[in-house]
This record gives structure tokens, sequence and C-alpha cells, in this order.
């Protein structure tokens, strides 16, 4: 816990030095952060709806590397499987039967992301193709998919703005949760948290990962269904990355175009790395990164600053964070039980 | 158009388009082959890739000579693998994970730095014209080779034998087979694997620089999309030999190529599906290669990838 934390400070402490070396005041930028991710209740609502996906994408991660398994696939699952989403979507809407169509869409989003990224975990368990340039590649693919459909089968002819699929009518989308200006998709965020917490860290299951991931040998020794726990884990983390593209869908665009992919899955990596993969720790974190992408276009207004920012500052975090694990078992201080967790 | 026209149109186009599309693909791969011979994967260079192909424009643009540009990429390339390299020396840090950060790390710097340079024009690379003996515009046009085509081909054949005939060469594939073995003769194992991975980005920036500088020859946010990553796996294809990796950039080029080559003779259907098409033919390249025992037998044995 402490090694992440002062990892964030230590990356603060760059960043200052970096936007004093250009002339800016990170005063400025810190209160801006604030202000804009975390200051009004307007900015939280920013915050947390930014967060919701994060939170999912980050899962994505975090559950194939209890594995072992080095996944960055989120960002392709949820384009692919909010494109379920609206794809499934389109015969349905206006149809009068809400309810059906947001539970097809939701069981379309869930099974294409799962099977996007148990795409990759199978290709990794039987054919050995190193998972993390996999999962990259078919993130790639997936946008390539969604932008072929949506600019040519599946266009909606009447969207005189970008190539889009058919929108939902606005009262067919997703409502807020009660009292903030926030989608059920966050909640939907949380619980998934939770039990995959409890999946992960509560149940035979979870312990068996965590042998197959720790040393598979040991866990085929044992007589672990390896194989079967590492395409089982990774579909669930590609139906956590898909159930976002969902909600990107039904309650935030209404359809299927290019700004489904805006990085959230990319964020969701550093996320699941800075919560030292665990799917509690994924939701204080996922807020405060959501907070930071949220007070991303005032901070751009405010100080002349360019919009990739915030990509900077996750980079430099990311780089921080990851010298930082060098630390683990060594600073006795820091964290007097790492020696006897690491074993 | 008749067919035979249309067919001589596509080829001379995706011969223009490979040899054009192959470079950044040859010195990014040939980066990571160094990199990887020394027992360490970065997959950083997307970042670098990109950062190369921002400096490169910016100081083109500063100086007005490109070659200045392609100078200033290599370098910004080299401190980044040097970043990689230190970062990865730390006990406990998994090369892979420091990677993927690059990857961020790099693109973050260069869309920070290169907004103002999305609009100005910046002296891009001259071309050599070979194709005069063709007779043919079309072939003439695609025969237009940037000399950075030239030194990859040129380094490749060096790196192949470098790598087999000097005593760096011969150090470099020892530390990255056994870092036992080089640790008992006497090798500073995490001097070698950091000049491995400096000069790896150094080429991965060059490869950058090729993106802004010569084609698309423009510095956009858009510009490189998944070239770094893709010739991370096409070193895995080639087996870490250079001349393979040649090779392989050659055929991505060309796969790279088969979508604006349709679409110089009005096939627009499917524009989508071809430019999928690199990503597609690396990740069946990786299931074909990846399984075989060619592939274990040539990958150095410090290798995590491969395990």
């Amino acid at each position: 816990m402490a090694i992440p934390i002062a990892a964030l400070l230590v990356s603060a402490l760059l960043f200052s030095v970096f936007l004093l070396a250009l002339g800016k005041s990170p005063a400025q930028f810190f209160q801006l952060i604030w202000l804009g991710g975390f200051g009004t209740g307007f900015s939280w609502s920013n915050t947390l709806l930014r967060a919701a996906p994060v939170m999912l994408t980050a899962l994505a991660v975090a559950i194939p590397a209890r594995l072992g398994l080095t996944m960055i696939g989120g960002e392709g699952a949820l384009v692919l499987g909010g494109f379920a989403a609206a794809a499934v979507a389109i015969p349905l809407i206006g149809g009068g039967a809400p309810l059906v169509m947001h539970l097809l869409m939701f069981a379309g989003a869930l099974a294409v992301g799962a099977a996007w990224v148990g795409l990759a975990g199978a290709l990794r368990q039987f054919r050995g193709v190193n998972e993390t340039i996999s999962t990259l590649l078919l993130s790639y693919i997936a946008i390539a998919i969604m932008n072929f459909f949506v600019e040519g089968a599946l266009r909606d002819p009447a969207d005189p703005n970008k190539p889009s699929t058919k929108a939902l009518e606005s009262a067919e989308m997703i409502g807020k949760l009660p009292g903030i200006d926030v989608h059920w998709g966050l909640v939907f965020a949380i619980v998934a948290c939770i039990a995959v917490y409890i999946l992960m860290f509560r149940t035979t299951f979870g312990f068996a990962c965590k042998i197959a991931g720790g040393n598979a040998r040991a866990a085929l020794a044992q007589g672990l269904p390896v194989g079967r726990l590492v395409i089982v884990a990774t579909l669930i983390a590609g139906a956590c990355a898909g159930m976002a593209g969902y909600f990107e869908v039904a309650a935030v665009h209404g359809k299927a175009n290019a700004s489904l992919a805006t990085g959230y899955g990319f964020t969701g990596i550093l996320v699941a790395f800075l919560a030292r993969q665990h799917p509690l720790a994924i939701v204080p974190v996922a807020i405060l990164f959501g907070g930071i992408a949220a007070a991303g276009g005032i901070i751009q207004r405010r100080m002349g600053l360019p919009d990739a920012t915030v990509l900077l500052l996750q980079g430099l975090t990311f780089v921080v964070l990851l010298a930082s694990e060098t630390f683990y078992g060594r600073l006795a201080i820091f964290n007097p039980k790492a020696r006897t967790e690491r074993t | 158009m008749d067919a035979g026209l249309a067919l001589s149109t596509v080829i001379a186009a995706m011969l223009g388009g490979a040899i054009r599309v192959t470079t950044p693909f040859l010195f990014v791969a040939l980066g990571e082959m160094l990199t990887e011979r020394s027992g360490r994967i970065n997959l950083g260079l997307e970042g670098t890739l990109v950062l190369g192909a921002m400096t490169a424009y910016a100081f083109s643009y500063a100086t007005g000579s490109p070659w200045i540009g392609v100078l200033a990429a290599g370098c910004f390339g080299f401190l980044m693998g040097t970043l990689h390299a230190s970062i990865c020396r730390l006990p406990g840090v998994n090369d892979i994970a420091v990677g993927i950060a690059l990857m961020l790390f790099g693109t973050g710097v260069a869309f920070f730095f290169g907004k103002p340079y999305i609009q100005p024009t910046a002296p891009r690379l001259p071309s050599i014209s070979l194709g005069g003996w063709t007779g043919d515009p079309r072939f003439e046009q695609a025969l237009q080779i940037n000399p950075l085509f030239l030194i990859g081909i040129a380094l490749a054949i060096f790196l192949a034998w470098a790598l087999k005939n000097t005593r760096m060469g011969l150090v470099l594939r020892v530390t990255g087979d056994s870092e036992a073995a080089a640790r008992a003769l006497g090798h500073p194992v995490m001097l070698i694997r950091l000049l491995a991975t400096a000069v790896g980005g150094f080429f991965a920036g060059v490869g950058g620089a090729f993106l802004s500088l010569y084609y698309p020859g423009s510095w956009n946010e858009g510009l490189s999309s998944g070239q770094g990553l893709m010739a991370v796996a096409l070193v895995i294809f080639a087996r870490w030999d250079p001349i393979r990796c040649l090779y392989a950039a050659l055929l991505f080029g060309a796969a790279g190529a088969l979508g604006p080559a349709l679409q110089s003779i009005g096939v627009t259907q499917g524009y989508y599906f071809f430019n999928a098409a690199p990503y597609i033919l690396t990740l069946f390249l990786m299931i074909g290669s990846a399984g075989s025992k060619k592939a274990l037998r040539d990958a150095p044995g410090e290798l995590s990838l491969t395990r």
C-alpha cells in the first residue's frame, strides 16, 4: 500500500518539476485537478462517469494477472462489446420492449468481450502465443472490425454526423442513479469489483488461479486444470471489459462509433497496476484517475496545456510505479509484511 | 479499366507501398532484435516510434534539415531505450510491464510536445529515383526509394555479419543465451543489455523519423498505429535473425500496402478490413511461429517472452 502511494507522490513531484520547467504553476495544476475532478457535485459525476468503465477494464487486467498473465486487451473487448450491444439493439430499437432489448444487449456485450479476451487466453494456453502482444493486436483488430461495420453495413443513414450505428431512443437509454448524474454502470462496476474480489480471493477457484499463476508446473502436479483456469479467468476478464462497452453504448453514447475507443482500456492497465491487481483497490484508484481525466478539459482551458497532458501524467506515473516495484521486500520500513508475502 | 492494367497498377502500388511501409517495420524490428538478443524484451518501442516521429518532425522543422531530424529521433530513441534498461536493471521489475508503461509514456510525451507541429510543414527526406529503366510512370513512382530503406537493408546485413563474426556480437549472444555464463566470463551483463536496448531504441527512433518525414510524411497523433508492436511480433516470426527480419518486414510492408493499393484502382469495399490486414497477419504468424520447435531453438535463452 505504501509503495504505490509513494510512487504516486514521486510522479506528482516529477510532474511538478516538469511544469515548472515549462513555466506553469504546479499548484494551479493540482488545484485544477481537484476542482475539475472532485471539487463540485458536477465534477464528481464527471469523474464517476469516467471511473466506471475504467474499473471494469482494470478488472480485465487484474484477473489474468492473478494467473501470471499480462493481458492488456481491455480496450478491444470494450470496443467490441459495445459494438455488439449496439448491433444487437438495432432491430429492437423502438420496439416497445426495452427490457428484452437491454438484456440481449448486455448478454451480447459480455459474450463478445469474453470471447475476445478468452481467445487470447486460449492462444496463450494451447499455442504458447505471448498474451501481451496478442491482446494488444486484438485491440487494433477489434477497432478495425467496429469501423468496418459502422462505416459500412450497419451505418445508420439517418445520422448526419460521424458514422454510427442506429442510436437508441433517449427514453430507452439506461437511466441515472438517484441523486447523482451518473448512470447505473457505476454500481455494476463496483459490484463487479467486489464479486471478482470474492471469486479470486475467497473461493477455491481463486486459490487455484493463484497457485497456477505462481507456478504452473506445481499446479499441474497438484492436479489443477491449469488450462481450464486460464480460459475461465480470461473469459471473465473479457466479460468485464465487454460490460464496460455495454454501458458506454446503453447509457452514454446510445450507439457505437469511433468514440468508444477513447483509451479507457489503457487507463485500466495503469489503474490495475497501481492497485497491485487487487480488485477492491481498483475502485479508489479508478476514481482518482477518472478525476484526473475529468479535469483534463479545465486544465486545457485554464492553463493552455495540450489535451495530452493527462496522457503524459499517466505515462509518467506508470513508469515511476514500475520502477518502484523493485522496493517490494527490500524496504522493511515501508512494508514489514512484504518479506513474508513474497514467499 | 481492363483487368491487366488494373492488376499491374495494383502490383506497382503494392511494390511502392511495400517499399515505403517496410522501412519503419525494418528499423523497429532490427532494434527489437538487438534488444531481445541481449535477453530482454522492450515492448515500449511503439512509444519510441511515436516519439521518434514527433522529434524528427520538430527538429526538421526547426533546423530545416530532415537528416538532423532523423538523428534527433535516433537520440531520443536512445534515451527511451536507456530509460527502459535502467528501470529493468532494478531487481524485481518486469521488462514486459515496463515496456507497456513506456509505450504510454512515449506516446504521452510525443502528443504533449507535438501539438504545435501538427499544422506546419517540415522539410521531408529526399528520395532516390531508381525506376527510370522501366519506362512506366507507375513503376517509376513506385521505385522512388528513400535512402533510409537502403540504410536499413545495409544495417540488417551488417548486424547479421556482426552478430556472427565479431567479438561484440558473441558477447551479446552469450548475454542473451545465459546470464550466468556471461557473468562467469566476466562480462558486465547489465551494461551490455543497457547498450543493446539503447541502440535498439535508436533504430526504433529512426524508424519513427521515416514515418513523419517520408511516408506518410507529416506529424499527427494517428501516425503510428501499432507498427512498433507488430515489429516485436515480427522479430519472433523472424526467429531473431536480422536477414529474416528484413524478409518479414517486406512481407508486413506488402500486407500494409494492400489496402491503399486496392484503393488506387477504386476498390474501396472493405477498406477497414484491409487496414486490419497487418494485425491479422501478425496474429496468424504468431500463432504459427509461437509453438514451433525452430522458434524455441533459436530463441535467446534469457528471454521471458517464449518461456
